[in-house]
């Protein structure tokens, strides 16, 4: 089947192999057979297109979600969702995840005995306008010690999940700060083979957009595959 | 502002073990009884690894391409959930459940669904299909011919023999039976 790409395969280097023994996760859950070509059919070429009605008013200020202000470093991370072309992605729908201030997710499997924060729930979700722009408020996420290996530590990340124009768009990442001396120890964010590939997904401080007296900001944009303006042809299946 | 050079994607990170924390709402726990006139069916299985063992933090999400899918109207505004697309995640025995609108066959191609793996352990998130044994022609489908003869199965799910709209069907990461994986 022989039909134009909408989006092309990666360029090598710039994603991470699936089998990658320094992330010991990877060993038993990474396919050693041989990946197969996926044709692009009219499957591949669309992708689900979520509601505004998905999104609630302050979904995206993971500093009042509860009672209180979380503990930690308050800033805003922004940006923008752009396609391989650096055309604006609108409506794309970004959800994000991460640590509290003190490196401790709100979640039943972890086990590391850094205090929870009654404040923070650290879940958060928004809609890119239509200049694919996306803020969120929250705080800074800590370091943790995880079991890869001896005295294992991420660094300070926030998880994304995007939603493209099409499904072959989806990613699902991670956002890191910059200096940060835990980046070259990682495993994770070492997976990634290409350099300039892993700086891409450090964020930059932004002194334009922090706020006097109250908050620092980081922008990261993000560029997601395909474009968001190649038409569907019905006859390409 | 835009310029038109070519920029290079984003690079994929693992959704790690706490993705319930920022990706819980939109799985569906909808029970099939509940749903709109579409005909819904049910597909249910396993995540497992290269040792047989459950994978109990992966997050599956199904695609079928439904016209529906790519208009706003063809959003459910109660949840928000676009038709013809389901997130679901496993359970303590690495067990899913995904009741989701039953596709439609658009020949040559068998009626199926895009499938994506989400889980600690996969750096970058794998892409595969399944197909339902009882709808598929499994003779022009270009996709299904493209995998290799003897792997083809694990890309077609079993219908239950009792239930109607009721099919099986695991996901091996590894191994022997490994399913079918797509590069993308």
């Amino acid at each position: 089947m022989k039909s134009p790409r909408t989006v092309e395969l990666a360029i090598s280097g710039t994603q991470p192999e699936y089998h990658f023994p320094p992330y010991k996760s990877s060993i038993a859950r990474s396919p050693r057979l041989p990946l197969v070509l996926l044709p692009e059919s009219r499957t591949e070429r669309t992708g689900p297109v979520f509601g505004r009605g998905l999104i609630r008013q302050g979904d995206n200020d993971l500093t009042a979600q509860c009672n209180g202000e979380p503990i930690g470093e308050r800033l805003i991370v922004h940006g923008r969702v752009l396609d391989e072309g650096g055309k604006p992605v609108r409506g794309a729908l970004i959800e994000v995840w991460q640590a509290n201030a003190a490196g401790r997710y709100r979640h039943k499997v972890d086990t590391y005995d850094a205090p929870l924060d009654e404040n923070f729930a650290g879940g958060g979700r928004t809609l890119t306008d239509e200049n694919g722009h996306y803020w969120f408020k929250t705080i800074k996420p800590g370091p943790y010690p995880w079991g890869n290996h001896h005295n294992a530590w991420r660094p300070s990340h926030i998880h994304f999940s995007l939603f493209g124009s099409g499904i072959l768009s989806r990613l699902v990442t991670q956002m890191y700060f910059p200096g940060d001396p835990l980046q070259p120890l990682d495993p994770i964010f070492n997976s990634i083979p290409d350099a300039a590939a892993r700086a891409r997904l450090i964020s930059d401080l932004d002194m334009d957009r922090s706020e006097t007296n109250y908050m620092l900001a980081y922008k990261w944009d993000i560029v997601l595959r395909g474009h968001v303006d190649t038409p569907f042809e019905e006859g390409h299946r | 502002m835009s310029d038109n050079s070519t920029r290079i994607p984003a690079s994929s990170q693992t959704v790690g073990p706490f993705f319930r924390i920022g990706l819980e709402y939109l799985v569906d726990r909808t029970p099939i009884s509940s749903t709109g006139p579409e005909e819904m069916i049910e597909i249910r299985g396993c995540v497992l690894d290269r040792d047989g063992a459950p994978v109990t933090d992966a997050m599956l999400e199904f695609w079928s391409g439904a016209d529906v899918g790519t208009t706003p109207k063809g959003n459910d505004p109660a949840r928000g959930i676009p038709e013809g697309f389901r997130r679901v995640a496993t359970d303590g025995s690495g067990a899913f459940t995904v009741v989701i609108e039953r596709p439609a066959a658009k020949p040559p191609s068998d009626a199926h669904f895009l499938v994506l793996v989400f889980a600690r352990g996969l750096l970058r998130h794998l892409i595969t299909r399944v197909y339902l044994r009882d709808e598929a022609k499994h003779g022009s489908d270009a996709v299904l011919l493209q995998a290799p003869p003897d792997r083809r199965a694990t890309l077609i799910a079993r219908a239950d023999e009792k239930q109607v709209g009721l099919y099986w069907w695991d996901i091996v990461l590894q191994g022997a039976n490994e399913t079918v994986f797509f590069a993308w």
